[in-house]
């Protein structure tokens, strides 16, 4: 069978089999559909955020940034990680215990001021706007990616991809709730996991004679007696580029990076919300070690699948005859992933870093006329299959992944946008008296429109929709960390101070990163600022966090303590027992 | 509530010790030693393990409290 068809069976497949599990477990009231009934046992909790999490970028890209960044892909790995212990340790239990659907209440809750019948609750409508926005950003570029992959590989046009990818997260997301979500992206999570590291295997067993990527990450390269790492260092140096091991961004900068993609894990809407959905306090803390094991056995073998690449890649195509690349190079390149340009005419592929100070000396020494090989990055992961000459269905079976990875996360961020619109907006703000049912059709109405928007967003993508994934880590790092953290283990801060903190540090951030990245934003000639004291936008919401952790503190010592009622609800979620069941009391 | 008062105090020094070896793993061996295993591989195993550790000291704690959930 041809890869086309092998793509189209197991897309097919694996799609039929996410409907079919949202029939099954639909939901039926709002319970169901903001906390899946909040009876989700922590292991299949633990399977379904680690798909919610990782998203098309964590499938596609991530392997193939660390093959570039070598050392500096570390910021993605430890801060995409230790986020969970963050959020295991300090928030994810205190939250259960507190025991609504979503961070806005907590938030709303927490800090109702002394009138908590207030017509407008401050605190709320700004966790409102924050969790909005960071969600529809990272939808958007979901959507986008459901996009691609039907494009690349169904040869369909991008329009038609996203308008399935519409189709399909609007069926289960629409109609499942949160119920059918986690069941739907339990299945994913096994189809994502099963398409990244069977490639993997493989390819280790090619390039270092060992089964497991760990390892083989440590091995030997193609048992010439040299290690791999030492090779790979070699190679680099050897073409201009930096040691594969040292990386070159500046400390600071991976420092501060590396704490905003902590931070800002921890603060996503959507990954907290999945722990409203287990039936107890250990749960929720048992449930955070399983998501991430889950997320680790991705995330351990990425930089190995990274390395090998890089080597692999460097081997077969530098100083190689135009003629002798082999098939998986001139497939790319057909496809437009790989572009090549024989610059000097000599034949032969020059694969160097044409901007370093070495590799133009050693352009100089040897008459290369400029680098001649520039890969697709995501092509990393994609290209696996092939460069590992595995069958065809092996290749149908990463695009199933990656279209897993897209959709679970699309549809974990479409639940908080429509529950923040239907319970914090509608429900907790402006309607309070309406009814579980019409609650539960104005969350799927707003869900139906979420998906649409998102969708629409997508396919016309304002360019710079990668650059605004930088925002949405930096928001929730620099908006709703603080703010959750000190709710639980300071008693003393009060709504004065978490209202003029959360503002604080959502202003100071959006304002750095829309002038860092102000040529991407607003197509200004040069960066109204470059960095901020050598800090670049991705870790700017660090910053940002720390502000607002300042001004929180400061403005609540200034205004009067949170009254009875509130110490008290902290008292509360600190002690597990009495958890129940999820429920808005 | 004086044991209560004890029991929030125990956790967060269970806190403090497994937050200061996650400082430890990422910005010390990760970060300041620029320890590529550490950053690639290394912290990442000592995250899950700190979780777990995490999940067993707080069980038995609120077992020790009678705190904990039936």
């Amino acid at each position: 069978m041809d890869q086309q068809i092998w793509t189209l069976v197991m897309v097919g497949l694996t799609f039929a089999i996410y409907i079919g599990i949202a029939i099954w477990s639909r939901a039926s009231s709002t319970k169901d559909f903001y906390v899946a009934g909040g009876g989700v046992s922590p292991l299949a909790n633990g399977m379904a955020t680690a798909a919610d999490w990782m998203s098309a970028a964590s499938f596609l890209s991530m392997a193939g940034l660390i093959a570039f960044l070598g050392y500096d892909g570390g910021v993605y790995l430890m801060g995409w990680t230790g986020g969970y212990v963050l959020l295991a340790l300090l928030l994810a239990p205190y939250l259960r215990k507190f025991g609504q659907y979503t961070v806005p209440d907590f938030i709303g809750t927490r800090y109702s001021g002394k009138n908590p019948n207030a017509q407008v609750n401050v605190a709320r409508l700004v966790a409102i706007i924050c969790a909005l926005f960071v969600s529809f950003t990272y939808v958007v570029g979901q959507m986008k990616g459901v996009g691609v992959a039907f494009s690349r590989f169904l040869e369909v046009p991008f329009e038609t991809g996203v308008l399935i990818g519409i189709a399909i997260v609007f069926f289960y997301a629409v109609l499942g709730g949160m119920k059918g979500i986690t069941y739907t992206q339990v299945a994913q999570y096994c189809v994502l996991i099963f398409a990244f590291t069977v490639p993997a295997i493989f390819i280790s067993l090619q390039i270092t004679g060992n089964p497991v990527p760990q390892l083989g990450l440590l091995g030997e390269f193609k048992g010439e007696g040299v290690s791999l790492l030492t090779k790979l260092n070699q190679l680099n140096t050897e073409l201009g580029f930096t040691e594969y091991t040292s990386g070159k961004k500046e400390m600071i900068d991976v420092a501060f990076i590396t704490a905003a993609l902590m931070l800002g894990t921890a603060g996503l809407p959507h990954v907290i919300v999945r722990f409203f959905t287990v039936p107890k306090v250990s749960d929720a803390r048992k449930s955070a070690g399983y998501a991430l094991v889950f997320i680790a056995i991705l995330y351990t073998t990425a930089p190995a699948v990274a390395a090998f690449a890089r080597a692999n890649m460097i081997d077969s195509v530098s100083g190689v005859a135009y003629d002798d690349a082999p098939a998986w190079v001139t497939n790319w390149n057909k496809a437009g992933l790989i572009k090549m340009e024989d610059k000097n005419g000599d034949g032969i592929i020059q694969y160097y870093d044409d901007k370093s100070e070495a590799g133009i000396a050693l352009a100089a020494e040897k008459g290369w006329k400029g680098n001649e090989f520039s890969p697709d990055r995501d092509i990393m992961v994609l290209a696996n299959p092939e460069i590992a000459q595995l069958p065809a269905w092996v290749v149908a079976l990463v695009v199933a992944g990656g279209l897993a990875a897209a959709l679970s996360t699309a549809a974990g961020l479409l639940l908080v946008i429509s529950t923040s619109i239907s319970h914090d907006l509608l429900k907790k703000t402006f309607m309070p008296n309406i009814s579980d049912k019409q609650e539960l059709m104005y969350a799927r109405i707003a869900a139906a429109v979420a998906v649409v928007g998102a969708g629409l967003a997508g396919m016309n993508p304002p360019g710079f929709v990668a650059e605004v994934v930088a925002f949405a880590f930096g928001l929730a790092a620099s908006s709703f960390f603080p703010a959750i953290l000190l709710g639980i283990f300071d008693k003393r801060t009060n709504t004065p101070g978490a209202v003029t903190g959360m503002i604080t540090g959502l202003v100071f951030t959006t304002a750095m990163i829309c002038m860092m990245r102000s040529v991407q934003l607003f197509g200004t000639d040069a960066p109204i600022i470059k960095d901020f004291f050598g800090i670049s936008a991705q870790g700017i919401g660090t910053v940002g966090m720390f502000l607002n952790l300042i001004v929180t503190i400061a403005v609540s010592r200034m205004t009067p303590a949170p009254s009875q009622e509130i110490q008290n609800i902290v008292e509360e979620i600190r002690i597990p027992r009495g958890a129940g069941e999820a429920q808005a009391h | 509530m004086k044991d209560l008062k004890q029991y929030w105090k125990t956790n967060l020094t269970y806190l403090s010790i497994l937050l200061a070896i996650w400082f430890f793993v990422s910005y010390g061996l990760g970060i300041m030693a620029k320890s590529f295993w550490w950053a690639q591989q290394g912290s990442i195993y000592v995250f899950v393990a700190l979780i777990f550790v995490y999940v067993y000291l707080m069980n038995r704690l609120d077992k020790k409290y009678d705190v904990d959930e039936k």
